[in-house]
């Protein structure tokens, strides 16, 4: 198992270069001169050339690329990844603070997809065919094809505005929590109920489950016990990259929530061009994910031994 | 994908898609969905003859007005027809998502079939660029191109294009990795084909099922991701009528006028359920070892 991480682990390198120079090289798309841009914001005027040198040549712009993404990427190896235009605070510092927001409502989104996705997927696995079967189908259809954002304001209207039931945006009590976690969680339910099914039905027609049926045990330790166990390693490891998607995705529910996320930090970045940030943020999310991925693996590896111990 | 989608031979070729129009006739998942697809074409296509206003037109005796025989979807808080906007939306949603695709198979499959032929380096490197993208959930990276080139629904498409090839590109690659050691692949080479023909005219065909297959399934969800990033104003700007763009639109109206984020949400939804229908039903007939 530990050389099984370390390989994992030296494998994630490259790919975390390649994170790093995708997110540095993001800047050169902006059109226009980056110093310019900070100065106009500084000084509320169109600056001199003079300025716009001087500018440039405090901020190294003029140095070769290379030259630019190394040092970039030595003070991003430090935490350093660069100063916001709009609020003058250290990027790094303001990512990890709204980290915690995002993650909280990731997290309860997912925890909800699995408890939505995992018995009707069984449920519609075992009885195949089934009037359950067909509704739970009809609903992950519905899931999956109703954009988010829509449905955030479907469930602010009945919940928050009709019922008043919940506060329809902020931050505060647990109850803020509650739509942007359903909002996140029923997108994510569709895909993963639709893979419980067809894990379970994949596993259920195999021959150790005629066996352990054979030699007489019951159909809850035959169905729970053998064949949900094996249809699990599938359902984790998509559920772990859902759970990504939820961090990534959480933008748009952060900004209808007014959730004090990442997210929404990086929109109103966007708008303002605020580009050390949305570079910040790619390169932030992108370590956040490999991360994530590894877990993914490691669990992986964890649950089905064919993969510890054979090659990967 | 699977084995009964590579064919071999024109003989076969004619055989399978005899069996597959017939097939699709069959399958009522796919004829609904295409039914809803369908739906949407027409009105896209057709959209000056049907709608019954324009979409741009404003009327300020009319703001906000409920359904009526001359508004049938009632009007937005500037007094454009509501009805009109969803049918000429249908234009920016649905063909902004399929150009999108299309640009985006194009790469994908290109750079896939490159990769699985020529092996070695070249592999190698176009291998690992899609490691790395697809280190990325795909809005993240979307989300800061087009935060990088400015607001626009030009932008969207290249910001979405730039991230959604990496699948393709992936699956493709597999694909075209089992291919190049065919018989007639071989053959080819042998009678002096050159590796851009044998890429072209031998490979891209049996590849193409699953490049349908799976470009009508993401169809669906670069439309949510398009209209989503529309929705949080970076896409079609004011005063297109992009169903995303009518939902922001719509938002601080949304608890007095709750009509005005209903319709469009109901359009995105009803051709994204039409695009995963036949998705769902297209992949059931062409690779039936998927089918449960």
């Amino acid at each position: 198992m530990a050389r099984y991480l370390l390989r994992r682990l030296i494998y994630l390198i490259p790919v975390w270069l390649g994170i790093s120079f995708v997110a540095f090289s993001l800047a050169n798309l902006t059109p226009g001169d980056p110093a310019r841009l900070m100065l106009q914001r500084q000084f509320d005027r169109q600056p001199t050339a003079e300025e716009v040198a001087r500018a440039r040549d405090e901020m190294q712009l003029d140095d070769p690329f290379v030259v630019r993404y190394t040092r970039w990427l030595g003070d991003a190896l430090t935490g350093d990844l660069g100063t916001s235009y709009r609020t003058g605070e250290s990027v790094m510092g303001a990512l990890i603070d709204r980290f915690p927001n995002t993650v909280q409502i990731a997290l309860l989104g997912l925890g909800l997809a699995l408890l939505i996705a995992l018995p009707l997927g069984v449920m519609s696995a075992v009885w195949r065919r089934s009037p359950l079967d067909h509704v739970s189908r009809i609903v992950a259809l519905m899931g999956a094809s109703m954009p988010s954002y829509w449905v955030a304001y479907l469930l602010i209207l009945v919940f928050a505005v009709n019922l008043k039931l919940l506060p329809v945006a902020g931050q505060g009590s647990w109850k803020h929590l509650v739509l942007p976690s359903i909002t996140l969680g029923l997108g994510a339910s569709a895909s993963l109920m639709r893979l419980t099914r067809s894990e379970m039905l994949e596993v259920l027609g195999q021959d150790f489950i005629r066996t352990s049926r054979a030699k007489g045990l019951g159909s809850r330790a035959v169905i729970v016990g053998h064949a949900l166990r094996n249809a699990l390693i599938p359902v984790t490891t998509v559920a772990g990259m859902r759970f990504a998607g939820l961090l990534g995705g959480a933008v748009i529910v952060e900004t209808i929530f007014a959730w004090p996320g990442i997210g929404k930090f990086v929109l109103d970045s966007i708008f303002d061009r605020d580009y050390p940030v949305i570079q910040g943020f790619v390169m932030f999310m992108g370590t956040v994910f490999l991360l994530i991925n590894l877990l993914v693996d490691v669990s992986y590896a964890w649950l089905d031994p064919r993969i510890r111990l054979g090659r990967s | 994908m699977s084995e009964a989608t590579v064919g071999s031979g024109p003989l076969v070729i004619k055989q399978q898609r005899g069996m597959f129009l017939r097939r699709c006739s069959r399958d009522r998942t796919l004829i609904a969905g295409a039914f809803i697809i369908a739906v949407f074409a027409i009105a896209a296509i057709a959209a000056p003859l049907v709608a019954p206003h324009s979409p741009t037109q404003v009327d300020p005796r009319s703001i906000l007005a409920p359904s009526s025989s001359e508004h049938w979807l009632g009007t937005d808080n500037i007094g454009r027809d509501t009805l009109s906007r969803i049918i000429y939306g249908a234009r920016w949603s649905l063909g902004t998502a399929l150009v999108a695709t299309l640009m985006i198979v194009l790469i994908g499959v290109t750079v896939g079939l490159v990769a699985g032929y020529f092996g070695g380096i070249i592999d190698d490197i176009l291998m690992r660029i899609v490691d790395v993208l697809l280190a990325f959930p795909s809005l993240v990276l979307a989300l800061a191109i087009v935060g990088m080139l400015g607001p626009s629904l030009k932008n969207v498409m290249i910001g979405m294009v730039a991230v959604w090839w990496v699948d393709y590109a992936r699956v493709i690659r597999g694909m075209a990795v089992s291919l190049r050691d065919r018989e007639y692949i071989t053959s080819a080479h042998c009678v002096g084909c050159s590796s851009w023909h044998i890429i072209f005219r031998h490979m891209l065909p049996n590849v193409i099922p699953s490049v349908i297959v799976l470009a009508t399934l993401e169809l669906g969800g670069l439309m949510l991701a398009i209209s989503g990033l529309s929705f949080l104003g970076l896409g079609a700007q004011p005063p297109t009528p992009e169903w995303g763009t009518m939902l922001n639109n719509g938002r601080p109206f949304f608890q007095s006028e709750p009509q005005l984020m209903m319709y469009p949400g109901i359009a995105i939804t009803l051709a994204v359920i039409g695009f995963n229908l036949v998705g769902d039903g297209l992949r059931d007939i062409l690779d039936p070892r998927m089918k449960k």
